[in-house]
């Protein structure tokens, strides 16, 4: 309804209104293993405050939460945890590679770390750095809302193929 | 630059403070284990911040023992255990870092091992030898006598091999995705 009490209407796909909803409001689950986690939390403080773009709403339960922060290095000991993080979230899902480490194993290119989560999960989208400055952090935020908006995200694709699959 | 030279240490000249209380303790532990003690470095002469004592295997714990109680040493302080390998015989080297609170110095002990040799567990003096020992473990493969609990500490359970050996190659990638299962012992 309008200001002027008209009654005034949009018209759109019900799959698009969802995925606006989606993209804006995130909410991030935080798996913050070493210093890009600081920088993480620092993008999520008042100085840049993700709030803005509706992804403040940090909750520390996969079941809670869409979008998985992967900040930092994952060793191997920790790969089959993230994994199982990964599979105790919903669909649709999405997952931000933070910082160096997370997307290819960073410097250390060692028995004991996973090169690049990647190998393990499907990433959405990678922010470069070590560790990437908050700015970059917004910019992949933003980059990722545009593809929830589309639907580009993996996660989405999949649930697409499959409905294309049942044919519901 | 030589990397053999002598290491200058932090907070200043440990040479010029324990010098004498390091060759005094020395001579002491000589006398005392004479049959024990396979070598004894010391610094300026051989390239080292703290002594070093190569112990033979048997005498370990005998001579942990006396260095942790023995007045005029004092060695309280069990700063860590660790190993090193050496590729050569015998293969690794057993290393106790050792620090003294009343008379705020170190001393270092080694032991020379054969692959697959026991050593005796450090347990029996200080309790908290324990998992530093199953981290020698772990990395060296290196097995104690009389540990309470000698499983893997820091690698998975699955792993293979041990991953500080030289021969352990260094992008050896072992990936599990499965979580790792908890050990049936802890169960029993």
């Amino acid at each position: 309804m309008s200001k002027d009490g008209s009654v005034g209407f949009l018209t759109t796909r019900l799959e698009d209104f969802i995925n606006w909803g989606r993209k804006n409001a995130l909410w991030p689950l935080p798996f913050g293993t070493s210093c890009c986690g600081i920088e993480m939390m620092a993008s999520l403080c008042s100085d840049y405050d993700m709030s803005r773009f509706g992804a403040e709403v940090v909750r520390f339960s996969p079941r809670q939460s869409d979008l998985l922060i992967v900040a930092g290095i994952i060793n191997l000991k920790m790969a089959p945890v993230l994994k199982t993080v990964y599979d105790q979230m919903s669909d649709p899902k999405f997952v931000m590679s933070f910082g160096a480490c997370a997307s290819s194993g960073g410097i250390f290119n060692v028995y004991s770390v996973l090169q690049g989560i990647d190998t393990m999960i499907p990433v959405d989208v990678y922010v470069p750095g070590c560790p990437p400055a908050p700015e970059g952090v917004i910019h992949a935020l933003l980059r990722l809302q545009e593809m929830v908006a589309k639907g580009e995200t993996h996660s989405q694709r999949k649930l697409a193929s499959l409905k294309h699959k049942t044919g519901n | 630059m030589d990397v053999r030279q002598p290491i200058s240490a932090n907070g200043g000249d440990w040479l010029t403070k324990f010098g004498d209380q390091w060759k005094t303790q020395t001579t002491q532990i000589k006398e005392k284990f004479r049959d024990k003690i396979e070598e004894i470095c010391l610094p300026p002469d051989y390239p080292t911040d703290v002594p070093i004592l190569f112990v033979k295997k048997e005498g370990i714990l005998e001579v942990l023992n006396f260095l942790k109680s023995e007045p005029g040493f004092e060695y309280g302080f069990l700063a860590d255990i660790t190993a090193t390998d050496e590729e050569e015989e015998p293969r690794f080297h057993v290393v106790y870092n050792l620090f003294s609170q009343v008379h705020k110095c170190r001393i270092r002990l080694k032991v020379r091992v054969r692959d697959g040799e026991l050593v005796p567990s450090a347990t029996a003096v200080w309790k908290g030898a324990d998992w530093a020992e199953r981290e020698v473990y772990d990395m060296f493969g290196i097995k104690f006598e009389g540990h309470p609990d000698l499983r893997r500490i820091l690698m998975d359970n699955r792993w293979v091999g041990h991953p500080l050996r030289k021969d352990y190659p260094l992008r050896g990638y072992q990936v599990f995705t499965e979580p790792m299962p908890v050990d049936p012992d802890l169960l029993a």
